[in-house]
């Protein structure tokens, strides 16, 4: 045994390094392979041309999320484009023989939604995805992160990677959040601390009592949006909550398989003594709801406060940055950012499409209806998540307010499917990323958790879910 | 299978923004293609053009006169920040461009860009700046990246210095690509599953039925 403390991403590191040359990188095993329709057309062209073929099948799971309409099913795509990329991903599953969760599975959905409902994501394991959103399954104590397509052709070819060995960076975050302040919130606050470049050449590891007291969920809310803080990873040691999660899907290890792999994930967590490379602290007690005002995610502030000054910056290049976020999402310096009225709200995404985060939007919404003129979509996270919500009702209650239920796919996250905001129009979003087009070309977004999405919508501007009627018990409202 | 990374001399495209995202670099609206032609015309292209497809007013700093054929581009802090996607660095080489100089990549970039023959080399922020002045002082000025040397070569005669991964330079300088070294590594890795077994099986048939 290694008597140096490790940490858990050393430790994962250590029991996948395959070979290491001098002066090349590591060669690092793949436990998990996922694949979707839009970053691999490319890879699995390359594999026919070199004559390679797909090492292990069996390791690799492929789904369709990305440019797949929302609307009902029995209805065709609407974009060529988009129905000749999912017929590509169709026809190289079935000629290397992956696992395709498609149109029209019980499984389909979200590529980082899937992998955690199906028990395919699991503690101390590599996962890999050409996506950067990859970073959600770190919530189990897995290792995974988002690759190029030639990096998919590698693994497809392989199952392993080269890389370099991560630098750590301890989040820790402490206290206990408040009523109506949520893991979204959590993510959102260390982004607009550190900036969207602040993790680079990192992983995080989030710790301390106030993730500690999370559901696996919210955990992978905050997971998912390492890479918005420039972190291609971000993990959190595996617990008893995750392995409550875990116990009875359908890939996870049943009978003695099972008591042998917890065993092995008690033994993941970073040691006492561990040192990491980069460290933050963050209390929970102390924070408000998030919401961005700019053009990237590190532009976020507590939804109490004022959009920030150019004048006030401190240097030039951050001056100009706020000039043109401010411009573009045509805002001005010291205005509230409470009131701005918004014209769409969308809740969904692999941030936030599960079903805990739908949950807590219907008891929000519930006896209430959108604000007149608000168009509010919501968009399961997969067709498990939208079976779930609809055996609870959710969806009804979504109807009642106004909002439109839709079927699940990353929709207005990524706005490649149809679904996007208008030129100017104002949104508030529960997906990941705000930056200039990104839900449309010329759509202003909002970044910010489920309840303040649902608040917002009702008031039909940007509102302050801490005011909600009974939000302590709405807040209570969760899941695994 | 890439040409072999040579030492070359070009003018610069100046693009003094931090934080530039994928989604500018290539609008995801671009990757509905399942091979690589065209992205040439998605580089930037919501700030090259409206609604309309026609070219916003002033030009963007691609359009203007006399920035056709320049190989560098000069940028802000932090280049490549968000998606993974790896039409970036496609859009960006379809384009001619052959080198990114910043401060600094998101690494998803970063390593997509080394695989595609687009160096991006990083510089700290007093050579950044200077590069900036010297190219708005002179908008003709040429820089010669010399990769071999790990160097850029200013009007002066001056050179600066950047580091690169070192195998990455090999890759880029031998042309070759990584994943022939990865095949050429598949006993080893086999070897090494022959030791661990999979930790998972993604078939239906190997799903627990309740």
């Amino acid at each position: 045994m290694d008597p140096r403390p490790r940490t858990l991403v050393e430790k994962i590191w250590d029991d996948h390094v395959v070979a290491e040359d001098e002066g090349a990188p590591s060669v690092l095993a793949v436990d998990l392979h996922l694949v979707h329709e839009v970053t691999s057309p490319q890879a699995f062209t390359g594999l026919r041309e070199r004559g390679l073929t797909v090492r292990h099948p069996e390791r690799t799971v492929a789904t369709a999320d990305h440019s797949v309409p929302t609307t009902p099913r029995g209805l065709p795509f609407l974009d060529p484009l988009a129905a000749a990329q999912v017929q590509q991903l169709d026809a190289n599953c079935r000629e290397f023989r992956i696992p395709l969760h498609g149109i029209g599975d019980p499984s389909q959905g979200i590529v980082h939604v899937i992998g955690p409902q199906l028990g395919l994501t699991q503690p101390g394991m590599t996962i890999v995805c050409g996506d950067s959103h990859t970073s959600t399954h770190g919530a189990f104590g897995a290792l995974a992160f988002g690759i190029g397509t030639s990096e998919v052709e590698m693994v497809l070819a392989t199952q392993a990677l080269l890389q370099r060995k991560p630098r750590t960076y301890e989040v820790r975050v402490d206290g206990a959040l408040v009523p109506g302040v949520s893991a979204k919130d959590i993510i959102l606050a260390l982004i607009a601390r550190i900036g969207v470049g602040g993790g680079t050449g990192h992983v995080f590891e989030y710790r301390g009592e106030a993730i500690r007291a999370l559901t696996m969920e919210q955990r992978m809310t905050i997971c998912n949006m390492s890479i918005e803080g420039g972190a291609r990873a971000g993990l959190i040691a595996p617990d008893d909550t995750t392995f409550e999660y875990l116990d009875g899907r359908p890939h996870a290890p049943h009978g003695p398989a099972w008591d042998a792999a917890v065993e092995a994930w008690r033994a993941l967590p970073t040691d006492d003594g561990a040192t990491f490379d980069r460290s933050v602290v963050i209390d929970a007690s102390a924070l408000e709801p998030m919401v961005t005002y700019g053009t990237n995610p590190g532009m976020g502030i507590p939804i109490t406060s004022r959009v920030p000054d150019p004048a006030a910056a401190t240097d030039a290049s951050t001056r100009r940055a706020l000039e043109r976020a401010l411009e573009y999402m045509d805002l001005r310096p010291g205005q509230a950012i409470l009131g701005q009225p918004v014209d769409v709200v969308f809740i969904g995404s692999c941030t936030n499409g599960r079903i805990s985060d739908l949950r807590l939007a219907a008891a929000a919404l519930k006896g209430r209806h959108v604000a007149d003129g608000v168009r509010m979509m919501i968009v399961p996270g997969s067709d498990e998540v939208k079976r779930e919500a609809e055996r609870e009702g959710l969806h009804e209650v979504f109807r009642a307010a106004g909002a439109e239920w839709r079927e699940a796919g990353c929709s207005m996250c990524i706005a490649m499917n149809g679904d996007q905001l208008s030129p100017g129009q104002y949104a508030v979003s529960t997906s990941n990323r705000n930056f200039e087009g990104r839900q449309g070309k010329g759509g202003r977004t909002f970044l910010a958790s489920p309840l303040t999405a649902a608040a917002s919508a009702v008031a039909g501007a940007v509102a302050d879910p801490r005011l909600l009627p009974g939000i302590e018990a709405v807040a209570g409202i969760g899941g695994r | 299978m890439p040409e072999p990374y040579r030492s070359f001399a070009s003018k610069v495209v100046p693009l003094k923004r931090d934080n530039i995202d994928t989604d500018q670099i290539v609008p995801a609206r671009f990757l509905k293609v399942t091979d690589k032609a065209g992205l040439a015309d998605a580089l930037f292209r919501d700030w090259r053009f409206d609604e309309n497809g026609c070219f916003l007013e002033p030009l963007f700093v691609l359009d203007r006169p006399g920035m056709a054929g320049r190989a560098i581009l000069l940028v802000g802090d932090n280049f490549g920040t968000g998606s993974s996607r790896e039409h970036a660095p496609w859009a960006l080489a379809a384009w001619g461009i052959r080198a990114v100089i910043s401060t600094g990549y998101a690494d998803i970039f970063r390593s997509n860009a080394l695989k595609n023959g687009v160096l991006p080399i990083a510089v700290d922020p007093e050579t950044h700046a200077h590069l900036f002045a010297l190219v708005e002082d002179d908008p003709e000025s040429e820089l010669r990246i010399d990769l071999a040397e790990q160097g850029i070569l200013l009007p002066d005669g001056t050179t600066v210095e950047f580091d690169v991964d070192t195998f990455a330079k090999l890759m880029l300088l031998r042309g070759t690509d990584e994943i022939g070294y990865l095949v050429e590594k598949l006993p080893t890795i086999e070897a090494w599953e022959a030791r661990h077994p999979a930790r998972v099986d993604t078939r239906p048939e190997a799903a627990a039925r309740d």
